[in-house]
């Protein structure tokens, strides 16, 4: 079967951010930029799938020119080729915008799944899978833990799913392909690339394609108008000093000041 | 401007977040009219639940294929809703559902959702969290069609409480024409995960610890300091999704929620997820070498630094002080 899975470079977890003189984003200048991790996880239940069914991995992924390392990166892994949709306004585009890239680069590969990580760990809407399954007119469900396929091989492949609720609880969803998923992450423990997978990346096929070639981008309805940073609603008393010192105090603080030890 | 919001039942009752939006529903309609929308095969208990509220009124969107809950029904049977009541906002709670589906039923409209709001100003101006809550995001509707909008648990005040109002509001029913072969998921029954072993609800004491650990080899420096302290081991998502600690001892949104006298948050930066699991302890402490972390927004002490020199200094104070 042939398997899509959608990604996004993110900044990196620890990066240090600033905002950008118009407030509008954040300074790109010096980021340091890695695979969202969501999407890494949809990107290993892909793979184990192709390893039980056989079939076909690829990658498709929207941004700039660096957006490339991570495409790399998930062929290491494992992934059998990619698409780079390239485009230098994804800041411009909205969550259905930047999903009508992945569409139409998505629709004419004919998958029998997508997956996709259920939120990006920068903007966090968690709306892309659900916006491209709309798209592309196949049925989805989200926050999915494990995907099972029976008859893998005939058009009429089933997916069971098992989807998380909240509070503990956890469904089986069942579907015919195609169909999109959203991946919740934990459902699989992450692959690394072996020095191999990295050899083999850089000979397998990575196609550009140019983000103006499909389509003009339709207006933006939800427009992000200004970043700023978070207003403290607590006041946090910050223990200084060294190591043993701040531990001192606090233990101190908790004693008799908050009085919970 | 006349907005609907649309709530969601637990447990047989209209659920906790669902108040909330509708509190941020009122919030945006100011003077103008809120309309309430309960959906389902059976709505009759919790219309009437919500008709106590000060609402416009209630509509029953009401049809045997609305039970149980798939994203093509619903996305299906509020859309034919929208186009006849035409509200200039819809608003959402953000649960789980809404997540599934509005997404899906605001692309079928040409609009977004604008997903996990945890403020509305005039304008409206909708604040979400961006750079998992290191940053917030002003978002404006620029859209000429309805504006989506679902809104992060605890944000709003809301409650299930009727107040003063005498009359309760009138109460609509509208069914939906749905066909089976529409709807092409099949969701099957909930079932819980594992037995839970660890009831982190009822411990006064919690050491919780997030990815600043960097590596399961290093989690005794954590079990040491939670039996200094005589507290539950407890962990954010990550650690728990590597299997560095069991499912069970997660908190957050899909955990444990927990309201300990101390939660000691260890290299925790505090997502919203966790967050939402924890923010009710009596007193937080959070170490973490980030400074901008977002769980010192919620911490009542903090020390910023090396949780590899910090933790084994606190494990040795607390011995000293018992």
């Amino acid at each position: 079967m042939k398997i899509i899975v959608a990604i996004k470079q993110v900044p990196e977890r620890d990066a240090p951010l600033r905002i950008a003189s118009d407030a509008k984003g954040i300074e790109e200048r010096e980021l340091q930029w890695a695979m969202n991790e969501p999407d890494a996880y949809a990107l290993e239940e892909a793979l184990q799938l192709k390893e039980k069914h056989g079939g076909e991995v690829v990658i498709v992924s929207a941004g700039p020119e660096r957006v490339g390392a991570t495409i790399r990166e998930a062929l290491a892994k494992g992934a059998d080729r990619g698409i780079h949709i390239v485009a230098d306004d994804l800041a411009a585009r909205d969550a259905l915008g930047v999903a009508q890239l992945l569409a139409a680069a998505v629709k004419p590969e004919s998958p029998d799944l997508v997956l996709t990580g259920l939120q990006s760990e920068d903007l966090g809407l968690g709306q892309t899978g659900v916006i491209l399954a709309e798209l592309l007119n196949l049925p989805h469900a989200s926050l999915i833990l494990q995907v099972e396929i029976s008859s893998a091989d005939s058009p009429q492949a089933q997916i069971k799913a098992k989807r998380e609720l909240e509070e503990g609880w956890f469904q089986s969803i069942e579907m015919p392909t195609p169909a999109v998923l959203t991946i919740q992450s934990g459902g699989n423990k992450l692959r690394y690339a072996t020095l191999m997978g990295i050899k083999r990346a850089k000979t397998k096929e990575l196609r550009t394609l140019d983000a103006t070639s499909l389509g003009a981008a339709a207006a933006p309805v939800a427009v992000l108008d200004k970043i700023t940073l978070p207003q403290k609603k607590k006041s946090t008393q910050i223990i200084p000093g060294a190591a043993k010192e701040a531990a001192a105090t606090l233990v101190e603080k908790l004693k008799s000041e908050a009085r919970v030890l | 401007m006349s907005v609907l919001v649309i709530l969601e039942e637990r447990n047989g009752k209209i659920s906790r977040t669902s108040w909330e939006a509708a509190a941020a529903a009122q919030q945006l309609a100011g003077t103008n009219p809120v309309i309430a929308a309960v959906l389902g095969a059976q709505t009759e208990s919790l219309a009437a639940e919500a008709a106590a509220k000060p609402f416009a009124k209630v509509i029953r969107v009401e049809h045997a294929l609305l039970a149980p809950y798939t994203p093509d029904a619903f996305t299906a049977a509020l859309r034919q809703l929208i186009q006849k009541e035409s509200p200039t906002h819809i608003v959402f709670p953000h649960t789980y559902q809404v997540r599934d589906y509005a997404p899906a039923l605001a692309t079928r409209m040409g609009q977004v959702l604008l997903g996990d709001v945890i403020a509305i100003e005039d304008g409206p101006v909708f604040t979400r969290q961006l750079m998992q809550g290191r940053l917030n995001g002003e978002y404006k509707h620029t859209g000429s069609g309805p504006c989506f909008v679902s809104v992060q648990a605890g944000a709003f005040r809301g409650s299930d409480d009727a107040g003063p109002q005498q009359t309760k509001a009138q109460i609509e029913l509208f069914r939906p024409s749905l066909d089976p072969a529409q709807i092409r998921t099949k969701p099957g029954e909930p079932f819980r995960g594992s037995a839970q072993t660890v009831d982190l609800g009822s411990a006064q004491l919690i050491v919780s610890v997030g990815r600043g650990i960097r590596e399961a080899e290093n989690l005794p420096l954590v079990e040491e300091l939670a039996k200094a302290l005589g507290a539950e081991l407890a962990a954010s998502r990550p650690i728990c999704d590597n299997g560095w600690l069991p499912m069970e001892r997660q908190v957050g949104s899909s955990g444990q929620s927990v309201a300990p006298k101390l939660y000691l948050a260890v290299g925790i930066s505090g997502a919203i997820q966790h967050l939402v699991g924890m923010k009710g302890s009596q007193c937080i402490v959070a170490i973490n070498k980030d400074p901008d972390a977002p769980i010192f927004e919620v911490a009542d002490y903090g020390i910023v630094g090396d949780l590899f020199e910090v933790v084994p200094a606190l494990t040795e104070a607390i011995k000293a002080a018992r």
